[in-house]
């Protein structure tokens, strides 16, 4: 395994058969040990609680679960009234339903009363597949990052959804917390290091740096596999914080690599890649570019089926890397 | 304990004051909105200086009843029974929306303490209410938490997602105090989008519903009182008051909604409230 940071702790088993799982599954389990830990921790859904993984919470504390029915604005409200009065609300439903239905109280009586909110939001991007476009939120990340005192979270896989669930609870503060609904490979350990707002780098290499987030970060390993085979040497930088973003590692591996290449299941628009060139375009003047889903909405079928049609696969980064480097 | 327990006629007089204060205060800012503020100087004085469990001097006191103003554009009648019940200094009144003020054209949690919730955008106070009744009846905390909403407001479809949680989880610790002024900013409610039969759709989400004259300080006292000991479901109070209460030519015209008062038309205002005169015959 060339270029993979030891200190990362990644699995093995990496690239022989990773076991598969959502990242949603994670936080059904963060949820759970949340649970125990801090009382003062309660759950919210919006009639999706078993998409949520919420089973477990649910039976166990079944008077800190608050079942909000088909009702996405009073649910985010009302958690809102439960944080300013001390409780750690999780707020949950599918991406499209929350953030995007409930932009106003999410601005106004989260952000603007800076409440104790965290929003988990599941069966975001493309992978979502069969539901169709209406299902698959492809505009959230742009449209949450871009709030005053809100923070963003893209886990990888669904241990990195657990930790990035258990430290969300931690801090003070809005944080939305993006999950998928399809199985994706589980290749972070317990023991891969997790800090809000710092970059994992988890892979070493000087030619260019490819900065993801969610499932794209995988994607960008198999890349940067690929890509040494050509003799190209690729970092590959888990972005699972986009706001904030940690300039300081991006910066570092901008000047190291002398060009950036960024993949999210997401409009390009708006997304890691305008986050990662707002702090690039200030400082390193590097050649970029930003695979993500181009300006339209996405469409029924298997989940590889739209990766592939929309170009979230290794080979689209492979080529993008060979025509960003053509601009060094 | 309220720490104030005035009686009806001191209520009666401070409500006048508090009056006197929003129309001071909307002709320095130069605009803001007098209506509904003026309407609901009766039911805020009750609250401050009567209802309320509350401490001035610790905003954040745990068991304090919670007063959730949901359009908050009638904030400067808020501002105005928090500087006079003790929150602040009446000075401070002067800076209604100026640059840097802590009293912000819509009410602003992180800058005034006594402001439970930030709020401006219609539809919204109420789930924040039903969230913290929730929060109180888990932490089997006896505090009362108080929505006061606009009628307008009634036609966000998410005001009745709120009521219906509430009716779910039989909120009783919850008051909803509903200003049925009958006025919004193009016109009346019933021309503009109708309300009405209001009182039938509370009932029909279940809750218990009451009616008052909201400018008429015994009936005020009274509903609350009884509204306190009521169990078993939410309890919404519909309180009929008149726009521009008190001054008599903003008084049921809607195009004072949101307008501030001239320099004439303050004065005018305040010469109708003799305040310096009862203050004297009080005496």
């Amino acid at each position: 395994m060339k270029g993979i940071r030891a200190e990362m702790k990644l699995a093995p088993n990496l690239f022989k058969n990773p076991e598969l799982k959502a990242t949603r599954a994670g936080f059904g389990s963060a949820m759970t040990a949340l649970g125990e830990s801090d009382e003062n921790v309660v759950a919210l859904c919006a009639d999706l609680s078993g998409s949520l993984k919420l089973g477990d919470f649910i039976s166990k504390w079944p008077d800190r679960f608050f079942q909000s029915g088909v009702a996405e604005q009073n649910m985010v409200n009302m958690a809102v009234g439960l944080a300013l009065s001390g409780k750690i609300p999780f707020a949950t439903s599918f991406g499209v339903f929350m953030p995007m239905r409930t932009l106003d109280q999410i601005r106004i009586s989260v952000c603007y009363n800076n409440a104790n909110v965290k929003l988990a939001a599941s069966h975001t991007g493309i992978t979502v597949g069969p539901d169709g476009a209406t299902h698959q939120v492809l505009e959230d990340i742009a449209v949450m990052r871009v709030l005053p005192k809100m923070k963003v979270i893209v886990p990888a896989d669904a241990i990195e959804t657990e930790k990035a669930t258990i430290s969300a609870a931690k801090i003070d503060g809005p944080v939305y917390l993006r999950f998928g609904r399809q199985n994706a490979p589980v290749y972070t350990t317990k023991d891969t290091p997790f800090e809000i707002g710092k970059i994992n780098k988890l892979r070493d290499g000087k030619d260019v740096a490819i900065v993801a987030c969610g499932v794209m970060v995988y994607i960008s390993l198999l890349a940067a596999e690929e890509l040494s085979k050509n003799g190209i040497e690729a970092s590959v930088l888990n972005c699972h914080t986009i706001k904030p973003i940690d300039t300081e590692a991006l910066i570092k591996a901008a000047k190291e690599c002398g060009a950036v290449v960024t993949a999210e299941e997401h409009q390009k628009s708006g997304g890691l890649g305008s986050a990662v060139a707002e702090v690039l375009v200030e400082s390193e003047n590097v050649p970029m570019k930003i695979i993500g889903i181009e300006d339209r909405f996405g469409e029924s079928g298997e989940s590889d089926e739209l990766m592939e049609k929309y170009g979230l696969t290794s080979t689209n980064i492979v080529k993008a890397v060979k025509n960003v480097l053509k601009r060094k | 304990m309220n720490p104030h327990h005035f009686d009806i006629d001191t209520l009666t007089f401070t409500a006048k004051e508090i009056r006197g204060d929003i129309l001071r205060m909307l002709e320095k800012a130069g605009s803001g909105h007098p209506g509904g503020s003026l309407g609901m100087a009766d039911i805020f004085t009750a609250l401050y200086f009567n209802i309320l469990n509350h401490s001035p001097e610790d905003p954040l006191w745990p068991e304090r009843d919670r007063v959730v103003l949901s359009n908050g554009h009638i904030c400067p009648v808020l501002y105005a029974t928090l500087a006079r019940a003790g929150y602040f200094d009446l000075e401070e009144l002067k800076t209604l929306r100026v640059l840097g003020s802590r009293l912000q054209g819509h009410p602003s949690r992180l800058d005034l303490p006594g402001i439970e919730t930030s709020a401006a955008s219609l539809g919204q106070g109420l789930s924040i209410s039903v969230g913290m009744a929730l929060a109180a009846r888990l932490d089997k905390e006896k505090h009362k938490i108080f929505a006061l909403l606009s009628d307008g407001e009634l036609q966000e479809g998410s005001s009745w997602e709120a009521a219906n949680a509430a009716a779910k989880w039989q909120l009783d610790n919850l008051i909803a105090v509903v200003d049925r002024n009958n006025i919004q900013i193009d016109g009346n409610t019933e021309d503009i989008f109708p309300l009405e039969p209001l009182r039938d759709k509370f009932e029909a989400f279940n809750w218990i519903v009451l009616e008052i004259n909201g400018n008429d300080m015994e009936q005020i006292l009274q509903v609350f009182e009884s509204a306190l000991k009521m169990k078993g479901r939410p309890i919404c109070i519909i309180a009929h008051t008149t726009p521009g209460k008190g001054i008599s030519f903003m008084e049921n015209k809607y195009e004072w909604h949101g307008i501030a008062p001239s320099r004439i038309e303050m004065m005018e205002g305040l010469a109708e409230l003799r305040l310096e005169e009862v203050a004297y015959e009080r005496n």
